[in-house]
């Protein structure tokens, strides 16, 4: 009994409570774990417990062949695996000083952002889903299903794709890869309003995202943020446009940017970006062209010693590879730029002063995975 | 005889109806509880594009049954450093608050529960309140940190919303001049029109209040599911659960009954006194009949032969309804029992249309934040409730006093709550943007260790 009542005491008596969120929680998509210093409901202090989900990607890498390791990469994000595999293939082939074909990179340029819909896809029905409105979650995964049935018609895999490879593509576009497409993108302007129908002006939704984690354009630079919530703060900074890889240099399209830096307007640009995804696949599959579909690498991959840097856009940020060669077929050191890990950072300066409430929603907007913070 | 058995006798004899009522509504009302969850995720599932329940029996018609089951026989787990007692006592006080609350009400003019109670609907809304004890105990009886903020919110959430909904009943009630169940739902055939037209603030007010006092979507802040895993149920399983859950949907139900016998009529069917619209009283009847002969036509499309007798069933029980309902309309010397039925008819699909409402919502909107959540109890609700208290007053005084007609008299009412409305959300705007432009919080260096497990 006495233990009891030391219990309550540090239970109400505290000025403040640390509740632990996570690692097990409906909200921390995955295995994050949050310790909140609350005093009442207002969060006083965050602290990321990060590692459940710790696989040592980056040692793995030196004990495999190049080639070898690239089924790994996809399992960092898992819900956008593609993109995973377009950084990891430009990196090594920049090692390598080759170049994938045109067709393999219009090709691998579609792929990528059919991903990218798809990942901001989960991202919008989750983060509807914590801020308590249960139906676009099943909108986003119907329409999500669609690009995955495209994956997998492309490469038999659903989710960890591996469907690039260095040098090019292993498998040619299957017959009406266009005409799918084509399909999924007349299909997605309407569906993407039902969203918009439900969210964008709903008063509860703006009244749970404005003014909520604002992250302003120094603070995202210092934190060293990426991706949506990096261009929601009004800072125009696209991998595609800035350094374009693939064959973005190609397609016309526009880079979505934010003026608060809030949890709206971080909603109001991955909105924006979908529907540029979905302009860029439709320019894409108008003028796919011929020609053979890997370049010139060889069963054996030596490159140079050396080291490179290569980056893409991944959808939740900049993705970044950092690849150390010693002239053999595996490896010296990989080590990888993970856009959620960086953006994870920035939990504590949008949480501090919000209700636990709106840690939700802040984890729901930052979009991180998982699998893609701890590797 | 013996004096125990005498007095057992005495008792039995005088309070047999309610005792009978009781049973009933212990017997059926989970029963009840259970396929409006069915219902639910039924609805959902086809908002949603899916299909819902399909596995436990046809269209999943047995899931709530599996579901009942598998709760009674799952482990019962009570947390180490749980007040046994009372987190034993806490989910029984919250159902039973809900059940007892039904005993009020009645379901059509016969079909009075236990009895008209002079003060009806006060004892209806009093009871239920008491529900609020059980979540409240619940969350502090767990002795953990999600279940005593849940309760918490609850506790502040229940208090404002109980004001902001007791004040639009007052404005029903001053038109009724009663509590009594029956006589409100009489008062109502007298006016000739539904409470709901001549007060309609009062009934979106009681319609966000209930939503509120129920604990659902886009007010389920006390068992938010994202924020605080369950709320004050987090510690909670099998049978105790079952219990907070059964409570909750009683507690729909009462509060649907509640609305639906002060403003949307009871059991008064459309139009009561308008005589070319007689041919209202063949609606039940005809209703279920098509309904029946709906079921026939589908049970030619099943896949599966059990699917085929099933529809064949409800079919059928359909067909029975509706001859219950059909043959007094025809019959002269069962004319009597035409009110009674159609009454309970009218008076259940009033109820199912606002539990409808209830759950729509619930699948449309994202949830409210706690600050918000109390900034439209005190700020909008509870003001606008009590300047349509002292409006419907007045419309009162200017009819009884001065003669005026009613709905000219009423008219005045709607517009100065509606103006005030308008007024108190301005006000909010104007709050909100004060606050969106206050400076942000102060900065507090962060100690913790962030790599320390």
């Amino acid at each position: 009994m006495q233990d009891d009542a030391a219990q309550n005491q540090t239970l109400l008596g505290a000025d403040e409570l640390v509740l632990n969120m996570g690692p097990q929680h409906p909200s921390t998509h995955g295995v994050l774990r949050v310790k909140l210093k609350l005093d009442g409901e207002r969060v006083r202090g965050t602290e990321c417990v990060i590692g459940y989900l710790h696989r040592g990607v980056e040692k793995i890498a030196e004990n495999r062949t190049y080639q070898q390791f690239a089924p790994y990469v996809d399992r960092m994000d898992y819900v956008a695996a593609v993109s995973n595999g377009l950084g990891y293939c430009e990196a090594v082939e920049k090692l390598l000083n080759v170049e994938a074909p045109p067709r393999a990179k219009v090709i691998r340029t579609i792929m990528t952002e059919l991903q990218r819909i798809a990942s901001h896809l989960v991202w919008l029905g989750t983060h509807a889903l914590d801020i308590g409105a249960l139906t676009p979650l099943f909108y986003c995964f119907r329409e999500r299903e669609e690009i995955l049935k495209i994956f997998e018609k492309y490469c038999g895999a659903r989710l960890t794709t591996h469907a690039f490879r260095i040098g090019g593509l292993q498998y040619e576009a299957y017959d009406s890869f266009e005409k799918d497409v084509e399909r999924f993108c007349k299909d997605f302007e309407r569906r993407i309003q039902e969203y918009v129908d439900l969210l964008t002006g709903n008063s509860i939704w703006i009244g749970r995202t404005r003014n909520v984690g604002v992250l302003s354009a120094e603070d995202c630079i210092a934190l060293g943020a990426s991706g949506p919530v990096l261009r929601a703060s009004g800072v125009k900074w696209d991998l595609r446009k800035a350094q374009p890889y693939a064959a973005y240099d190609q397609y016309k399209f526009e880079i979505p940017v934010g003026t608060n830096g809030d949890t709206y307007d971080r909603y109001m640009v991955r909105m924006e970006e979908m529907r540029q995804s979905r302009l860029i696949c439709l320019q894409a599959i108008e003028n796919i062209p011929a020609g053979p579909i890997l370049g010139k690498v060889g069963k054996v991959l030596k490159p140079p010693a050396g080291e490179i840097y290569h980056s893409i856009e991944a959808p939740k940020g900049i993705l970044g590879y950092y690849i150390v060669s010693d002239g053999t077929t595996q490896p010296y050191r990989v080590r990888i730029r993970p856009p959620s890990f960086i953006n994870l950072q920035a939990l504590d300066k949008m949480a501090r002063g919000h209700l636990v409430a709106d840690v939700v929603a802040i984890i729901g907007t930052l979009d991180i995975v998982l699998g893609e913070v701890d590797r | 005889m013996n004096p125990i058995i005498h007095a057992v006798l005495a008792f039995l004899q005088t309070w047999w109806v309610e005792l009978v009522c009781g049973v009933v509504i212990v017997a059926v009302v989970p029963l009840v509880a259970g396929y409006l969850v069915l219902l639910e995720r039924k609805l959902m599932a086809d908002m949603q594009a899916r299909l819902g329940p399909m596995r436990v029996g046809p269209h999943g018609l047995l899931q709530p049954i599996a579901d009942a089951l598998k709760l009674l026989i799952k482990e019962d787990i009570i947390p180490d450093h749980a007040d046994k007692m009372i987190f034993w006592l806490a989910p029984v006080a919250s159902m039973t608050a809900a059940l007892t609350a039904m005993g009020g009400i009645a379901f059509g003019p016969s079909f009075l529960v236990a009895r008209d109670i002079n003060v009806g609907l006060l004892f209806v809304v009093g009871v239920s309140s008491m529900g609020l004890l059980g979540i409240m105990l619940g969350g502090w009886a767990s002795n953990s940190h999600y279940s005593i903020m849940g309760s918490l919110r609850s506790t502040a959430q229940l208090v404002s919303y109980e004001t902001a909904g007791g004040l639009a009943l007052i404005s029903g009630l001053l038109l009724a001049g009663t509590l009594k169940i029956r006589a409100i739902v009489d008062a109502q055939e007298q006016y000739g029109v539904w409470f709901v037209f001549l007060v309609p603030v009062a009934f979106f007010i009681y319609l966000v209040a209930s939503i509120a006092e129920t604990n659902r979507a886009p007010f389920d802040l006390p068992e938010a599911e994202s924020e605080l895993v369950a709320g004050y149920m987090t510690e909670y399983s099998g049978f105790r659960w079952a219990c907070y859950f059964l409570g909750e949907y009683a507690n729909m139900i009462v509060v649907g009954a509640v609305a639906t016998t002060l403003f949307l009529g009871g059991w008064l069917r459309p139009f009561p006194h308008v005589r070319w619209m007689n041919w209202l009283d063949a609606v039940p009847a005809v209703f279920t009949a098509a309904v029946g002969a709906y079921c026939v036509y589908r049970a030619g499309k099943q896949p599966v032969r059990v699917q085929v007798w099933f529809m064949w069933g409800v079919a059928l029980t359909c067909f029975a309804v509706a001859l219950i309902l059909g043959v007094p309309l025809l019959v002269a010397p069962l004319k009597f029992m035409v009110p009674g039925l159609n009454g309970a008819f009218w008076f259940l699909l009033k109820i199912s249309a606002y539990i409808y409402v209830f759950m729509w919502l619930r699948f449309t909107l994202p949830r409210y934040r706690f600050d918000q959540l109390m900034h439209l109890g005190w700020y909008i609700l509870i003001p606008l409730a009590i300047v349509n208290v002292l409006a419907v007053g007045m419309a009162m005084i200017l009819e009884m006093q001065y003669g005026w007609n009613r709905w000219l008299a009423m008219l005045p009412t709607t517009m100065i709550t509606l103006a005030a409305a308008l007024y108190l959300l301005y006000l909010n705007d104007k709050r909100a943007a004060a606050a969106s432009s206050a400076a942000p919080p102060p900065e507090e260096p962060s100690t913790g260790d962030s790599y320390a497990g």
